[in-house]
């Protein structure tokens, strides 16, 4: 690993892709990601790479399309309104079977909404970023260290999938300061891609990359095999932390920045004597479904908390399916949890059970 | 502490190196042992971590706060209150703390004639461990463009070498190397050097004379969590 040193996530965030062999970005400015690309337009010039500032975010996305259809590692990055423009482009390229790693540090919604951290684009990114019947691997960091490691991640997963991947972050991880370190690794392994339509030189036929189908028959044929790898992913790629579950009667479940102020209550509560735990979900889809699972027997009960009015918690609910209580709190429009508000919520269904 | 005590002190820098941090810190010290302090926010370019955030402390401590409509509005575009031409005809201790880079610098452009005839020093906050493959060139050369936009010149450097709550006095040692090399450079002084508390209080490397004197300071910008 190289020597640590401090970066702001966003920072983190462009500086693995470039350690990830990506040296296509597209995007379009907007607050809280502004570090990444202004970190893309100083460095990729000085590497033989491209920062392009497309003209809107649906000109970007779909630069990314493009690029990725040629076979190269592409990445756009945004916040929540410009996802929600770029969601057709992400419908395409998710039906046209090419990678892509598609960042969002998520701000306050809905509309213009605030420039403060959210958590509010959980449904977006896991059941409907555009139309059709598609999903995208979602990743969430919750340190400046696991936005750095993730970035890399996304890119082989993408490929191995040949589906695009998001970084789920927000403002406050994307603006916040912390040490992180790089591998110590030569050229990054970028594997083959014979589908890419980068010119066939009269030795193959040609490679199309396209989402359009005519036969209602073949479209559904080619969504039907996509769900069977979707079913691969959700068995084999689903990811998250454990902390102090074993013995815990309260479960919290939190990701990214919630997590971490979730942490720090399960901590307080610890050392009020209660027994309080954390699951925290690395990958958002595939859901980890496993890890909230091999809680259920002995919990007593579930706390969802998110930077948002509840959307997470609807997942944890399917998981749970009745056997023990979930409950939720949240704070949305850009407002962090503090972990006294959490700790208070915890006491007061430690409380309740006495 | 000798430097900023009674005048106009101006911190600039290369964003992310701990401006912030550093002027919340001095502005708390400078009240505590009885000075009158202002300490103005004249970042108006980042809107996450910024002086104006930690005012509950400062004002706590007796600190008068000026900073930008902004935060806590509904302002998307900042503005510059009347208060922060005062600024500059109060009485003991003001801090103005910039934002990053010349970006962040410009504001304090417009306000260069207020400063003439003026007893003030402009101080250039560097940190080795803040960016991939830093080297004093580079660190030197965010100066020149942080001079250019503001028409001021700095007339000392303040190392603030750290790795926040992982600092060791390996990375303190290097960073007076780094900050040595980075004065030399520029042909100005290392006024201070900053320490986190409990480091600068066992601290064993034998520090030197060339790097200023030993401020300790407390992580307070950032998160909590």
């Amino acid at each position: 690993m190289s020597e640590k040193v401090l970066m702001k996530g966003n920072e983190a965030l462009a500086e693995a892709a470039i350690q990830a062999g990506c040296r296509l970005f597209f995007g379009y400015p907007i607050t809280p990601q502004t570090e990444l690309s202004a970190y893309m337009s100083k460095k990729m010039p000085k590497i033989g790479g491209l920062f392009l500032q497309a003209e809107s975010e649906l000109a970007a996305i779909n630069m990314v399309l493009g690029a990725s259809a040629a076979g190269k590692r592409a990445m756009t990055s945004s916040s929540s309104p410009g996802i929600s423009l770029k969601s057709e482009g992400i419908s395409y390229i998710a039906g046209s079977d090419v990678p892509a790693v598609i960042i969002n540090v998520q701000r306050g919604g809905p509309g213009l909404g605030s420039i403060q951290p959210s958590q509010a684009d959980y449904w977006q990114a896991t059941k409907a970023t555009g139309h059709g019947d598609f999903q995208l691997i979602v990743l969430a960091p919750s340190t400046v260290q696991e936005m750095a490691d993730f970035v890399g991640q996304a890119f082989d997963l993408g490929d191995k999938y040949r589906m695009p991947v998001m970084i789920l972050s927000d403002g406050m991880l994307g603006q916040m300061m912390e040490p992180v370190s790089f591998p110590d690794k030569g050229e990054p392994v970028i594997p083959d891609r014979p589908w890419a339509a980068c010119g066939h030189g009269g030795k193959r036929p040609h490679n199309i990359v396209n989402s359009l189908y005519i036969e209602a028959k073949d479209l559904e044929k080619t969504v039907v095999e996509r769900f069977k790898k979707y079913d691969i992913i959700k068995k084999e790629e689903q990811r998250a932390e454990s902390y102090l579950t074993e013995d815990a009667d309260i479960v919290i479940v939190a990701y990214g920045a919630s997590s971490r102020v979730a942490r720090s209550a399960v901590n307080s509560a610890r050392a009020l004597g209660i027994k309080a735990g954390l699951v925290r979900p690395i990958t958002l889809w595939p859901f980890p479904t496993d890890a909230i699972e091999a809680t259920v027997s002995t919990a007593k009960k579930y706390l969802t908390v998110e930077m948002s009015m509840g959307q997470m918690v609807d997942d944890v609910k399917l998981v749970v399916n009745g056997r023990k209580p979930v409950s939720f709190f949240g704070r949305t429009g850009g407002v962090i949890p503090t972990p006294g508000e959490i700790l208070e919520e915890i006491k007061k269904l430690n409380g309740e059970e006495r | 502490m000798k430097i900023i005590s009674n005048r106009i002190s101006i911190i600039c820098g290369h964003y992310g190196t701990g401006k912030t941090n550093l002027a919340v810190n001095l502005a708390r010290d400078h009240a505590r042992q009885g000075e009158k302090v202002t300490i103005v926010d004249m970042d108006i370019v980042n809107p996450y971590f910024r002086t104006s955030d930690y005012r509950k402390i400062l004002e706590d401590e007796g600190i008068e706060v000026i900073a930008p409509v902004f935060g806590a509005t509904n302002l998307d575009l900042p503005s510059l209150p009347a208060a922060m031409y005062l600024a500059f005809e109060k009485e003991g201790t003001v801090i103005f703390d910039l934002g990053g880079d010349d970006v962040g610098s410009t504001v304090m452009g417009r306000f260069r004639e207020k400063l003439e005839g003026k007893d003030y020093e402009m101080l250039y906050v560097i940190n080795k461990y803040r960016d991939l493959d830093c080297d004093p060139t580079e660190t030197a050369q965010i100066l020149k463009e942080i001079e250019a936009v503001t028409k001021l010149k700095a007339t000392g450097i303040i190392n603030n070498t750290n790795l926040m709550y992982e600092t060791t006095e390996e990375h303190i040692e290097k960073g007076m190397e780094y900050a040595r090399e980075t004065a030399q450079i520029l042909g100005l002084p290392v006024v201070a050097t900053v320490i986190r508390r409990d480091i600068a209080s066992n601290l064993k490397v034998d520090a030197g004379s060339d790097i200023g004197e030993i401020i300790p300071v407390d992580i307070i910008a950032g998160p909590s969590f």
